[in-house]
């Protein structure tokens, strides 16, 4: 394994912000992977320190297999990691947003830009993202809908769900579009957990992107086969809002089976304490998402519903 | 007659209300036209405050010229204004991300789809800018290439110094300007002076354009200004752009607005720790300093200044 400095950020008063690259084996570009643009992305760090530890052990025994290379940017933002800003902290500009970046642009583009040097010319790209609105998922692999995107190679990984997305303006700045319409394979991993750590899909993230290398002949790895994933459109996930704000209580969570009528969550009246609404199940589903914040406000998004899917 | 626009129930004891004010003649004939203000998409942006006292206060005291109806929206990120964030809190989006908005989706999209929902069906749309708390900007109404040709009569009559017909993020899709663009409202963006403060003379500039604009509309019938003769520019055409190459503190010796040769200092950016000067910025041509950092802390690529003029 090789540790190198794939770009730097000179600060007035605060270290540099050097942003590391690691690479396993030796040879064609293989795969690259890529943790948090984001500094709330602890749970994406977490995967990566535990693949750049899993990968550091395979190499060791030979485990790579030859003409492959692996480059592993566990973090494109520690500045706003370790200040517990989302963000970019001086201007609040999302990293994610300005791929492929530009070398003479502003600071946040000027680091997608020397990231995007680096990245490019993969045949797989993985990044570990979190999603706009806070709250959980189902563990899945995110792709965008740019007539490039394979979902029997986003199968490989062996997660229970594929989701396709048809982009939205301002998704052509992310690492994902970028990486595809430039002709690598690119995938994002997401899982429940954002700004806390879930050990439980931490460890079937890893896993899945070792199942995924394995079965590109990129690494040897003996693995379960995991599943074989029901393929979702984005578009067909069915919003279930509430109607009004208050104290939100969840009683289901992401991945649990429901049937139409059954009670989801309440809102509670904040002040006097009686639950003012029900969430009910409009249909018959599993739940690929669920809101995780405490309060909640009146038309907000708090479950999407895969209509009439079972177990 | 001041109007509610949307309401969404807070969690706690609190609705926020968008609200706009309607200025119509007292008898009216039913064929009058219609243009909207709109200022305060962004919480930190605070030009438009003063456009908006201004304007009702002048058409109130002169109701007499007023021919058509004036939709005035002075704040349509309230809880952005009040805690002074750019972006939607909460949610930590940019609200000029979210047009046209959806009626199905969650706060920030259901509140952009009803403010949508209330404009369609004007006759033109003024969208007012303040700059963001790092740089200074003259009066410049920005448009895109697409709308170039069936907006640029109207612009020419916003007397500002400066059209900038450019792709910047004022009018890319899913801002306000292009969906409503897009949805035959013509619409003009207009940026100005710094966030978090208010420039009257800019205020007071802009506002007597907008007098000359309805007066073109046949919303106004009162006696207006010649507006100024405005500088065009496409694109990269005209414009200079000065990004810092060293982090550190800048300190400009050229003021905003200020007549500039190629090899005048712009300013330095300094070491404040060792008293030593990092970077030395040289005017790389002739014009005019349209755009100067007012946030004095830079990292490599903030951007220093645009100057008008030159190339």
């Amino acid at each position: 394994m090789f540790q190198e400095i794939i770009h730097t950020v000179k600060s007035p008063y605060r270290d540099d912000m050097h942003i590391v690259g690691f690479r396993f084996g030796k040879g064609e570009k293989a795969a690259c992977i890529v943790g948090p643009t984001r500094g709330n992305e602890i749970q994406q760090l977490y995967i990566c320190s535990q693949l750049i530890k899993e990968l550091t052990r395979l190499e060791k025994i030979g485990a790579i297999v030859n003409n492959n290379e692996i480059l592993v940017i566990p973090t494109l933002n520690q500045s706003s990691i370790n200040i517990e800003k989302r963000f970019w902290a001086m201007d609040k500009s999302d990293i994610n947003r300005l791929f492929p970046g530009d070398d003479s642009g502003e600071t946040t583009e000027r680091i997608a830009g020397g990231v995007f040097k680096a990245v490019e010319g993969y045949n797989f790209g993985i990044q570990f993202a979190s999603f706009h609105t806070p709250g959980e998922f189902i563990p899945h692999v995110r792709m965008m809908e740019t007539g490039h995107e394979s979902t029997s190679l986003a199968n490989l990984f062996g997660l229970p769900y594929v989701l396709t997305k048809k982009p939205h303006p301002f998704d052509t700045g992310t690492l994902n579009y970028c990486w595809q319409v430039n002709g690598t394979n690119a995938f994002s991993v997401y899982t429940p957990a954002t700004s806390s750590i879930d050990e439980t899909s931490a460890r079937q993230a890893v896993s899945s992107v070792l199942r995924f290398l394995t079965r590109m002949g990129i690494i040897k790895y003996n693995c379960h086969s995991g599943y074989i994933a029901s393929i979702v459109e984005e578009e067909t996930l069915m919003p279930i809002k509430t109607d009004v704000s208050g104290i939100y209580r969840p009683l289901r969570k992401p991945g649990e089976e429901v049937k139409f009528g059954d009670v989801l969550a309440e809102v509670v009246d904040p002040i006097e304490g009686e639950v003012i609404s029900q969430i009910i199940a409009p249909s018959d589903g599993i739940i690929f998402f669920a809101h995780s914040k405490p309060l909640v406000i009146q038309n907000c998004i708090v479950y999407k519903l895969i209509r009439r899917l079972h177990e | 007659m001041v109007k509610t626009v949307v309401s969404v129930g807070l969690p706690v004891l609190e609705t926020m209300h968008i609200k706009k004010n309607r200025l119509e003649p007292e008898n009216k004939n039913g064929n009058e036209r219609r243009i909207c203000i709109v200022t305060g998409i962004h919480g930190d942006e605070l030009e438009g405050q003063y456009i908006c006292y201004q304007l009702i206060r002048r058409i109130q005291e002169s109701k007499e010229f007023l021919t058509g109806i004036v939709d005035v929206y002075p704040c349509v990120n309230p809880l952005g204004m009040e805690s002074i964030t750019r972006r939607i809190p909460t949610f930590d989006l940019d609200m000029n991300r979210s047009f046209p908005g959806d009626m199905d989706g969650d706060m920030s999209e259901y509140v952009a789809a009803k403010l949508v929902e209330d404009f369609e069906g004007a006759d033109f749309c003024v969208d007012l800018h303040a700059s963001n708390i790092f740089l200074r900007e003259i009066p410049q109404v920005r448009l895109d290439k697409q709308h170039e040709e069936s907006l640029l009569e109207y612009a020419k009559l916003l007397n500002t110094d400066f059209i900038w017909v450019h792709s910047s993020p004022t009018v890319e899709p899913a801002s306000l300007y292009h969906s409503l663009n897009q949805k035959k409202v013509p619409t003009l963006s207009i940026e100005m002076g710094v966030g978090m403060r208010i420039t009257k003379e800019f205020g007071d500039q802009i506002l007597e354009g907008i007098f000359c604009l309805m007066h073109k509309l046949g919303i106004w019938s009162g006696p207006v200004i010649t507006p100024k003769t405005s500088v065009i520019s496409s694109d990269q055409d005209k414009v200079t752009l000065i990004h810092a190459e060293a982090s550190g503190v800048f300190l400009p010796c050229v003021e905003h607005l200020m007549d500039i040769k190629a090899g005048d200092v712009v300013g330095n950016i300094v070491d404040s720790l060792n008293g030593t000067i990092v970077q030395h910025i040289i005017a790389p041509c002739d014009g005019v300093v349209f755009t100067l950092r007012e946030y004095p802390v830079v990292y490599d690529g903030s951007l220093i200044a645009r100057i008008l003029g030159g190339v």
